[in-house]
């Protein structure tokens, strides 16, 4: 049984809060490159290469790479061989609170009635999982609230099959339009029931961008949905062109035989996510 | 901050705005913004509108102003600015066609406006400005001076006032009731 405190898992969270603001993934890096080596309408071409000199800018460590720093949504693998000293989510609250200070970044987080910024970021949104093994994995995604405004969970029912699914993503896209920092990612979280299917959307933004979903059917429906929202015509940053989302990626689960839950979760260009094992 | 590759004709303009300047905008061009801007977001444009409401003096003269729809991270020290792109301008849709009616010129956000902000964009003879969502890196080049000039207690949500060079966008919506994002779509 290994033995994990509290301060082991603040300072773990502290970093990546700074990493994720400043640096953005790789895998995003390269799918940008690619779509904008393809792109032919000038101004969403341009702007697609902004996004590579904004990423080399902040990667400095001065400016972050947007302003909205984002609400920090926790996961958390847990080894079943671990054990925890002290109170995890006091700990995970304290690294964000001392990441956001350390590293200037914005505080986001209000009361949601008096709208009163509780100024620390916090609480972060924790989400913890029970897996075998030794080790604590924990993935910081910091979520601007452009995307999320736009993301979505519906009930749709066994009827309204895959064309359902397809139409719901269009729809959302179409409603997100210029307004969530087109291109997107897109996660779809397909089943479950309706608090399962968002969180599968949110967990699906964790991939590579340029992965391959292990399901042949639901790798099939990726490409599919990728091709429909680029023909939407929305472009980078709205403005026309073929890049209105660089990657679609859906995570499904078993539902009841009445429903089909679905979930589309919008992420921008900025799509700041970071991962540490401890 | 050079952000349009050099290979259009840009326009260069400066704050206030000036009916010549509105007039010679049109959709889909590409400007670079001089002078003053003023940042507000959702807080600050409900507080602005409780003030016009209540005829109380405004914290500056929204007369031919830029609003910047924007909350900064902090600066580090010795810094300007933090990181400072453009916020969803959709947010601020219900409060800006009376932002207007007081003499309000120019807006500077991201995405799509309402059809009765189109229509007041027309009416009042204003232009809406896309800057390029999620590059607030980038955008911090073209600030030169800042300061908060009212609410204070709001944090990034406050007004500042912004000194701007070389400050990128695109025209969105024209004083003539044309829409870049809906011509976008069907060419």
């Amino acid at each position: 049984m290994r033995t994990i405190n509290e301060k082991q898992i603040t300072e773990a969270i502290v970093k990546l809060a700074i990493d994720a603001n400043y640096f953005l993934p790789y895998d995003v890096v390269a799918a940008i490159k690619n779509f904008a080596k393809k792109e032919t309408n000038k101004k969403a071409k341009n702007g697609l290469y902004k996004i590579i000199e904004n990423y080399k800018k902040a990667k400095q460590g001065v400016y972050p790479l947007c302003q909205d720093t984002g609400i920090a949504v926790v996961f958390v693998e847990i080894g079943n061989n671990i054990h925890i000293e002290g109170d995890i989510y006091k700990a995970i609250n304290k690294g964000i609170e001392t990441g956001y200070k350390e590293g200037v970044l914005r505080k986001s987080t209000a009361n949601p009635i008096t709208r009163k910024n509780l100024q620390t970021n916090t609480p972060a949104i924790v989400h913890m999982e029970f897996v075998n093994g030794s080790k604590l994995k924990i993935s910081l995604m910091t979520k601007g609230a452009g995307a999320e405004n736009k993301s979505i969970v519906k009930m749709l029912t066994p009827g309204d099959g895959i064309e359902g699914v397809i139409e719901l993503v269009l729809d959302t896209i179409k409603k997100a339009g210029a307004s969530a920092c087109p291109p997107y990612i897109i996660g779809v979280g397909i089943g479950g029931n309706l608090e399962t299917a968002p969180l599968l959307a949110k967990k699906a933004l964790l991939r590579n961008v340029n992965d391959n979903n292990k399901n042949k059917e639901l790798a099939e429906l990726e490409q599919i949905l990728l091709k429909k929202v680029n023909d939407l015509k929305i472009g980078a940053f709205g403005f026309g062109g073929n890049t209105t989302a660089i990657a679609v990626k859906i995570e499904s689960a078993p539902c009841h035989i009445a429903s089909l839950p679905v979930a589309v979760n919008v992420q921008c260009h900025s799509a700041r996510h970071k991962t540490i094992c401890i | 901050m050079y952000l349009n590759g050099g290979f259009e004709i840009m326009k260069k303009i400066t704050t206030p705005l000036t009916m010549d300047t509105i007039e010679d905008l049109k959709v889909g061009d590409e400007v670079y913004i001089y002078g003053k801007i003023y940042t507000m977001r959702d807080a600050a444009h409900k507080k602005i509108t409780d003030m016009i409401n209540k005829k109380e003096k405004l914290p500056f003269d929204l007369k031919n102003q830029v609003i910047y729809y924007c909350g900064p991270t902090p600066a580090k020290e010795g810094n300007i600015i933090g990181s400072c792109g453009p916020t969803t301008s959709s947010r601020m849709d219900k409060y800006t066609p009376l932002l207007l009616k007081q003499g309000l010129k120019g807006m500077i956000g991201k995405g799509e406006r309402s059809v009765e902000v189109k229509e007041a964009i027309k009416k009042y003879k204003a232009v809406y400005f896309s800057a390029l969502g999620g590059l607030g890196a980038l955008y911090a080049d073209s600030i030169k001076k800042s300061k908060v000039i009212a609410f204070p207690e709001l944090g990034p949500e406050a007004i500042y006032e912004l000194e701007v060079e070389d400050f990128y966008a695109i025209v969105i919506n024209d004083a003539e009731g044309n829409d870049f994002y809906v011509l976008n779509k069907y060419n």
